[in-house]
């Protein structure tokens, strides 16, 4: 990725004028609705086989749907993570199904107004002309805006909606679609398959490297809304590709549910790098399934950031199934007042000489709550094998909580796995420092939060590092006093 | 001079650290531009001072004031005293990872003189002042203090007192852990902070940074008070007949 991407140096404005937004969430504004179909409130076979007779689906898929709801009803909720809070959720009160507009459009004047009006305010229609090959918005069931630059286009690249990939690719979305996260996998990827809709669907052609990012944003706009959109990306030996998801929703006193399914699929020497910046509203759930497989020689790295969202439970997986596979997860979560973030990582490690990087650092205040949850597994024979593992935390407060629940299953004698863990406190020698040298104590918070999340900005593009810089500014500003 | 306001007058000032008295009844003042040095074994309180005068929250003030360009600060936060005009050289500044030296650099500028500096012109400026300290570039990429040597850290500490000019700089031990090459850059730095504009108050365990730096009053700090207070050949006097001397001349059985 070119120079001019990464962290700025002298550039950045740390201390903009943001202080004049009056509201710690600046995105919880709310549409109107209009739209061309809703849903009845909860779950049924009926809605199942309406959301896939609307989409036009082949016949295996809506099996595959009616097979999952059946999955779907007969799993237990999760007992580990945040039971309290998963026992809440009430499946019967949520909008499964809600189509916005008619159609996708390639054009942004094509999109509904009201609608255009929101990703304008987000933001997305400027970062596309100004750093992107090619976005997705989906705004509650369905995207409703897509593009992608013509000349990735003539390189094969495919990038659509996951409805247009089934509708135009079948042959390949048969081939890969739930091969990496089988709908039985757990209760909420078995939800996900039964009223899947949206999400992006990736194909990047043998050695076609994708040097600017493709992105998706998601917006949810309805209370009670459940979005659950279905991602998968395939990357032929030898090609790159840069994914990234941003995500918003408005602020409402009763729940939404976010439930995604995201498989990624890197051949021989391929390297896909998926970004997810999650700034939901405090009354999302976010549960959510993402997992990788790399075959031999490919990289694959999960850069998450949570910031949003009541309660997410996200783990990213990665299986190196190929000699010297190469996995990564680099994550952040800032955990504030009513918000507990369970994350993690998962790397599992099934061939000789696989290599395994996780670090994950969390930020806990105003009584809010962030959990590492790992694992490490190490199948027999998958010798040399390397991983290390970090996990640094910091409170803010006495009233926040962090926990860490590592795991480790190591089956082969000849491995190097490594593992380190911090929880810190906000050093008062460190706020002295700060505010001897003119920094308020808001602003010195900041600055010692945006250190502490550095190595994760650092991997951002450039314009969403000053904005998550921004967004923590917000928040510290919001907690002091 | 003398129709002049005090810069800073500090009047029999008494600061607890967790319920244990450590200044005892400290009086001093302090003119535009003049530098003053404090000397003082280690433990004599003269930390203490320096802590105090720049506001951490962990000192208490039971009795006195401290009166800076005419004005009580005594009650207000650090950056509140940073904007009007002090500024303190760590003897131990902490490491924060993950925020570079330029950014923290630009943002304290930008919060002490109050208005934003352009890029370019702060680039200039900090050139200058870094070519004078010998601090190569790529210091301004590193994070702050981590991962610094003794030397570097007290060379970041005076770069950030010439960019801030303030109107009274405390260096807080700032000849500590250097050697002498490195003592006489720091030094030079220190001359080239000490104006008619800058104030210096330099907190020194050792006679030695004396030799570069020519203090207009010397102040010898015992048991939480200035004892004593001279030109710069007190410095020499100390450095010749040691702190006991003065213990000596104060309390006849000699006995502290």
């Amino acid at each position: 990725m070119a120079a001019e991407l990464r962290q700025p140096q002298e550039t950045t404005d740390q201390f903009g004028d943001i202080r004049s937004i009056a509201s710690d969430y600046k995105y919880g504004f709310k549409d109107k609705e209009d739209y061309v179909f809703k849903s009845g409130r909860g779950l049924t076979e009926e809605i199942v086989r309406s959301i896939s007779s609307m989409k036009n689906e082949p016949e295996w898929m809506l099996k595959f749907r009616l097979r999952a709801l059946d999955i779907f009803r007969k799993k237990p909720m999760p007992t580990w993570g945040n039971c309290k809070l998963l026992g809440d959720i009430d499946f019967d009160n949520i909008f499964y199904y809600i189509k916005p507009s008619e159609k996708g459009e390639k054009n942004w004047d094509e999109v509904p107004e009201g609608i255009k009006q929101t990703f304008d305010r987000l933001g997305i229609p400027e970062a596309e002309r100004k750093f992107l090959a090619g976005v997705t918005a989906q705004y509650e069931s369905e995207v409703v805006y897509h593009s992608i630059r013509e000349d990735l286009e003539k390189q094969g690249v495919i990038f659509l909606d996951m409805d247009s990939g089934l509708r135009e690719h079948e042959d390949i979305v048969r081939e890969h679609f739930a091969t990496v996260i089988p709908s039985a996998d757990n209760k909420f990827s078995a939800l996900n398959s039964a009223v899947w809709s949206g999400g992006s669907f990736i194909w990047v052609p043998s050695g076609v490297k994708v040097e600017i990012p493709l992105q998706a944003y998601f917006r949810i706009n309805a209370e009670n809304m459940g979005q659950f959109e279905r991602t998968l990306i395939i990357a032929e030996p030898g090609s790159y590709v840069h994914y990234i998801e941003g995500c918003t929703a408005p602020v409402y006193s009763t729940d939404s549910l976010h439930s995604a399914v995201v498989e990624l699929i890197a051949k021989k020497g391929a390297h896909i790098r998926y970004t997810t910046i999650q700034n939901w509203s405090k009354n999302v759930y976010n549960l959510v399934t993402k997992r990788a497989v790399a075959h031999e020689d490919a990289k694959v790295e999960w850069i998450d950031g949570n910031l949003g969202s009541k309660l997410t439970m996200k783990y990213p997986a990665i299986y190196l199934v190929g000699q010297r596979a190469h996995g990564e997860v680099l994550s952040v979560a800032l955990s504030g007042s009513d918000q507990h973030q369970d994350a993690g990582a998962k790397i599992i490690h099934a061939a000789p000489n696989t290599t395994s990087t996780i670090v994950s650092k969390s930020i806990s205040k105003d009584g809010g709550r962030a959990s590492y949850r790992g694992l490490i597994k190490v199948y027999p024979e998958a010798k040399n094998s390397k991983s290390s593992v970090r996990c640094d935390a910091l409170l803010l407060d006495e009233a926040s909580r962090s926990d860490t629940y590592p795991t480790m299953e190591v089956d082969e004698k000849e491995v190097t796995i490594e593992h380190e863990a911090t929880v810190s406190k906000v050093g008062e020698e460190q706020l002295f420092y700060l505010m001897s040298r003119g920094l308020t104590e808001a602003e010195a918070k900041a600055m010692i939060v945006n250190g502490f999340f550095e190595p994760f900005t650092k991997e951002l593009p450039l314009e969403y590092a000053v904005e998550l810089n921004r967004l923590i500014q917000l928040e510290m500003e919001g907690s002091v006093g | 001079m003398a129709a002049q306001e005090p810069l800073l007058k500090i009047e029999d000032l008494w600061v607890s650290v967790e319920g244990k008295d450590i200044l005892k009844g400290v009086n001093l003042t302090i003119n535009p531009g003049e530098v003053h040095a404090i000397m003082g074994r280690n433990g004599s309180g003269k930390s203490t001072l320096s802590y105090t005068l720049m506001g951490h929250p962990r000192y208490s003030i039971n009795r006195g004031s401290i009166l800076f360009k005419g004005e009580e600060i005594g009650d207000l936060p650090p950056d509140e005293r940073a904007k009007k005009g002090l500024a303190l050289a760590f003897q131990y500044p902490v490491a924060i990872p993950g925020v570079s030296v330029s950014n923290f650099l630009r943002a304290s500028v930008k919060a002490v003189r109050g208005k934003e500096i352009p890029v370019k012109e702060f680039r200039q400026e900090l050139k200058a002042q870094m070519a004078l300290l010998e601090v190569k570039d790529e210091f301004l990429s590193r994070y702050i203090n981590d991962g610094f040597s003794g030397g570097e850290k007290k060379r970041l500490e005076i770069l950030q007192m010439t960019l801030l000019k303030p109107a009274l700089a405390v260096l807080d031990e700032t000849d500590s852990g250097l050697d002498i090459d490195a003592l006489k850059v720091v030094s030079s730095g220190i001359n080239t902070l000490a104006t008619k504009e800058t104030a210096v108050l330099l907190i020194t365990h050792y006679q030695r940074i004396l030799n570069y730096v020519k203090p207009d009053f010397v102040h010898v700090f015992q048991s939480g008070q200035i004892v004593k207070t001279g030109g710069s050949e007190l410095s020499e006097e100390l450095e010749e007949r040691g702190y006991d001397w003065v213990t000596q001349e104060l309390t006849p059985s000699g006995v502290a």
